[in-house]
């Protein structure tokens, strides 16, 4: 399987393309960028003495849209909570920068944490907090900021995500589609290195969800932030990526890595390809003479 | 020539019938007429199968439905089987005689072969296995249990030095859920069994003209024993079980993720301030309770035995020891403690759906409960060893 990096210059020019890492600050942000900025090696993910994937191994350069992609069942967000520490391997790892996380011990591994966005399926909005609180917790956590500067910065955040005025209300009284901007305005609260999106197009109408994909886009050219997105919505995947990698889930382990639009015009693999031009035909058929 | 081998009965002309006809061929012509539907009696592919499987094998097998009423899920499901068993047998089978929606109905039911593997094994486990598996999941639980107060333990280090994370805001919540929120239920209970005290009491003690010893006896239970322990069963079913619920639902929804992958350990954010306020407003709710279970005492008193309201004071007074006081306040403690950890570890270690929720927080009460008793009965061993 050919690892490949397609990337779209036009998109990303304001970020480290070119040697030129976004603004360092501190020694997390490493300057190397010959350095993948996420790479998964030999990682296999199971449940007890189920193996859920195997082999693992792919690596996301600072900047880039990497798509996480499958069919349903096929361990996508499993492989994302893997890479954020929320199940722990069975063997292999995740290495942040060089520096594994999966060995980190726990502080280290708190400090990778916090350069982390996190966008869960149903934004996860703590549901006792108003919007604000909700962004503003990270800020009151890890800055010294004063409350008042916190209050301004969480309605920055959620400004840039649309919801302007939206302050003061809870999660429980704003749409669904909101909730999930909302969760996007926590995740960026703390101007993180990398995003992971958990479907977020799921349970959205089409043009929520192209807006979705507008405002990632957005943040990838402003903050030059690296995105990781667990998706099977074809058009988003045609649109964000710059970079993919696809689960299979009868093989158990990822079948392809490259630029979608490439492994379209290029793949041999009836599964992915049916994956990517949305037939079941080709399946349908191996199934039967199977 | 044609010869009719069987055919069902019709009772009701319309009812689903079929009929199974031999051709020249040799094939078979199957006959379906009729309305089919689920709700009537309707022949079973089995039975067509069975007959089909007696007659010397044909050479393919062919529908005709020029007499079929209307049909539903019963007729497709018929289809299905014989297509089935045919397939099996190697005999070549046409549907084409069948009306069109049926066709595909069996086509499309048909196009994916049965997933062998994804049959559910459900092996009933011999007695020695379940008993071999419930000690190991006993002994990975009291694991987990143990790691689990560990944690909390450095936890409430934490916070009683002031290095906790935690929100002011959710804290004093959280103290207000468990205090002023149980006043109502806890002045009800406690008055109740106060005066269910003195009742069962002043039956006794009036035998010997020594009513006025009512009081000692409301004023002792209630100070050392009742007053704890009626508060941390309400406080179980009360808090202990929001508090499951609450963090279960937290876990279902990603909100405990969403903590942890922001660097905030759930632990200190969520549990540490839920366990610390139970266990520092469980005293101050059994004073309450105490007080309150000394009234209703002295409400028989009054109103039964005519002790007036200070006579049964002063005798109240005279029972009660400071030691007996701060041993009510030990064990409540103690079970608020208890309770907390309930609720807090089975929220914690929820499932991820709303039955789990419902199962953690039903699981909390059990636990919080059981663990009260075990305590009442240590304390009450200890307390007697002391001497207090």
């Amino acid at each position: 399987m050919a690892e490949t990096i397609n990337r779209d210059n036009g998109d990303t020019a304001s970020n480290s393309t070119n040697g030129q890492p976004p603004a360092a600050n501190g020694p997390s942000r490493s300057a190397d960028d010959r350095l993948p900025h996420i790479e998964v090696r030999n990682l296999t993910m199971a449940y007890g003495d189920y193996v859920v994937m195997r082999d693992l191994s792919f690596k996301i350069r600072r900047g880039e849209i990497f798509v996480i992609m499958g069919g349903s069942g096929s361990g996508k967000s499993t492989l994302l909570r893997h890479m954020i520490g929320l199940i722990e391997p069975a063997t292999g790892e995740v290495l942040y920068d060089g520096w594994s996380f999966t060995r980190a011990g726990a502080d280290e591994r708190t400090a990778m944490l916090r350069r982390f966005g996190v966008l869960y399926q149903g934004g996860a909005l703590w549901s006792a907090m108003t919007l604000a609180e909700n962004v503003g917790l990270p800020l009151g956590e890890f800055t010294d900021l004063t409350p008042a500067a916190i209050n301004d910065i969480a309605s920055l955040k959620l400004s840039l995500v649309g919801l302007r005025g939206f302050e003061e209300y809870y999660p429980s009284q704003i749409s669904g589609g909101m909730q999930k901007r909302a969760g996007l305005a926590r995740a960026i609260a703390l101007d993180p290195e990398v995003l992971f999106f958990d479907e977020p197009s799921a349970g959205l109408d089409p043009v929520s969800s192209s807006l979705l994909d507008d405002l990632i886009l957005e943040l990838r050219a402003s903050m030059g932030a690296t995105i990781v997105v667990v998706t099977h919505e074809l058009p988003s995947i045609f649109r964000i990526a710059d970079n993919s990698v696809f689960l299979d889930s009868q093989k158990h382990t990822m079948t392809a890595c490259g630029d979608p639009k490439r492994l379209l015009k290029e793949s041999q693999d009836p599964h992915l390809h049916a994956f990517l031009t949305r037939r079941a035909d080709s399946v349908k058929a191996e199934l039967n003479n199977g | 020539m044609t010869t009719k081998t069987a055919a069902t009965t019709a009772a009701n002309p319309t009812a689903g019938s079929y009929k199974l006809e031999r051709t020249a061929e040799p094939a078979v012509l199957l006959h379906v007429a009729g309305t089919w539907r689920l709700n009537r009696a309707t022949p079973t592919g089995d039975a067509a199968v069975g007959e089909l499987a007696a007659m010397p094998r044909p050479r393919r097998v062919t529908f005709d439905s020029s007499d079929l009423g209307g049909w539903d899920s019963s007729l497709v499901n018929f289809v299905r089987h014989v297509y089935e068993s045919c397939r099996r047998l190697s005999i070549p089978i046409e549907l084409d005689g069948l009306p069109p929606g049926l066709k595909r109905l069996v086509d499309l039911a048909e196009a994916v072969p049965e997933a062998t593997d994804a049959r559910q094994s459900e092996s009933v486990p011999s007695l020695i296995n379940r008993i071999g598996g419930s000690a190991v999941r006993f002994g990975d639980t009291l694991g987990e249990v143990l790691e689990f107060v560990g944690e909390i333990s450095v936890g409430v280090v934490d916070f009683i030095r002031g290095r906790a994370r935690y929100r002011r805001v959710d804290f004093l919540e959280i103290l207000r859920q468990c205090s002023a929120s149980a006043l109502g239920i806890v002045t009800l209970i406690s008055f109740l069994s106060g005066i269910i005290f003195a009742f069962m009491g002043a039956v006794q003690l009036q035998q010997f003209g020594a009513a006025i010893y009512v009081a000692d006896l409301v004023a002792i239970g209630m100070v050392r024993e009742m007053g704890a322990l009626m508060t941390a069963i309400i406080m179980a079913g009360r808090t202990g079980a929001a508090f499951a619920a609450q963090l279960g639902t937290m876990k279902v929804t990603q909100e405990m993720d969403a903590l942890t992958t922001m660097g905030i350990s759930p632990t200190e954010f969520l549990i540490i301030p839920r366990i610390m306020a139970l266990v520092l407003m469980m005293p101050l709710l059994t004073l309450y309770a105490d007080f309150f279970g000394i009234l209703g005492g002295a409400t028989v008193g009054a109103t039964m035995l005519n002790i007036s309201p200070i006579s049964y004071l002063t005798e109240t007074v005279h029972a009660i020891k400071v030691s007996a006081v701060v041993g009510g306040l030990v064990k409540a403690a103690v079970y608020g403690l208890l309770v907390a950890i309930a609720g807090c570890y089975e929220g914690f270690n929820c499932g991820n759906s709303s039955a789990a929720v419902g199962e953690a927080a039903t699981r909390a009460v059990v636990d919080s409960i059981v663990a009260i008793v075990v305590a009442c009965g240590t304390f009450a061993v200890v307390f007697n060893v002391l001497g207090i």
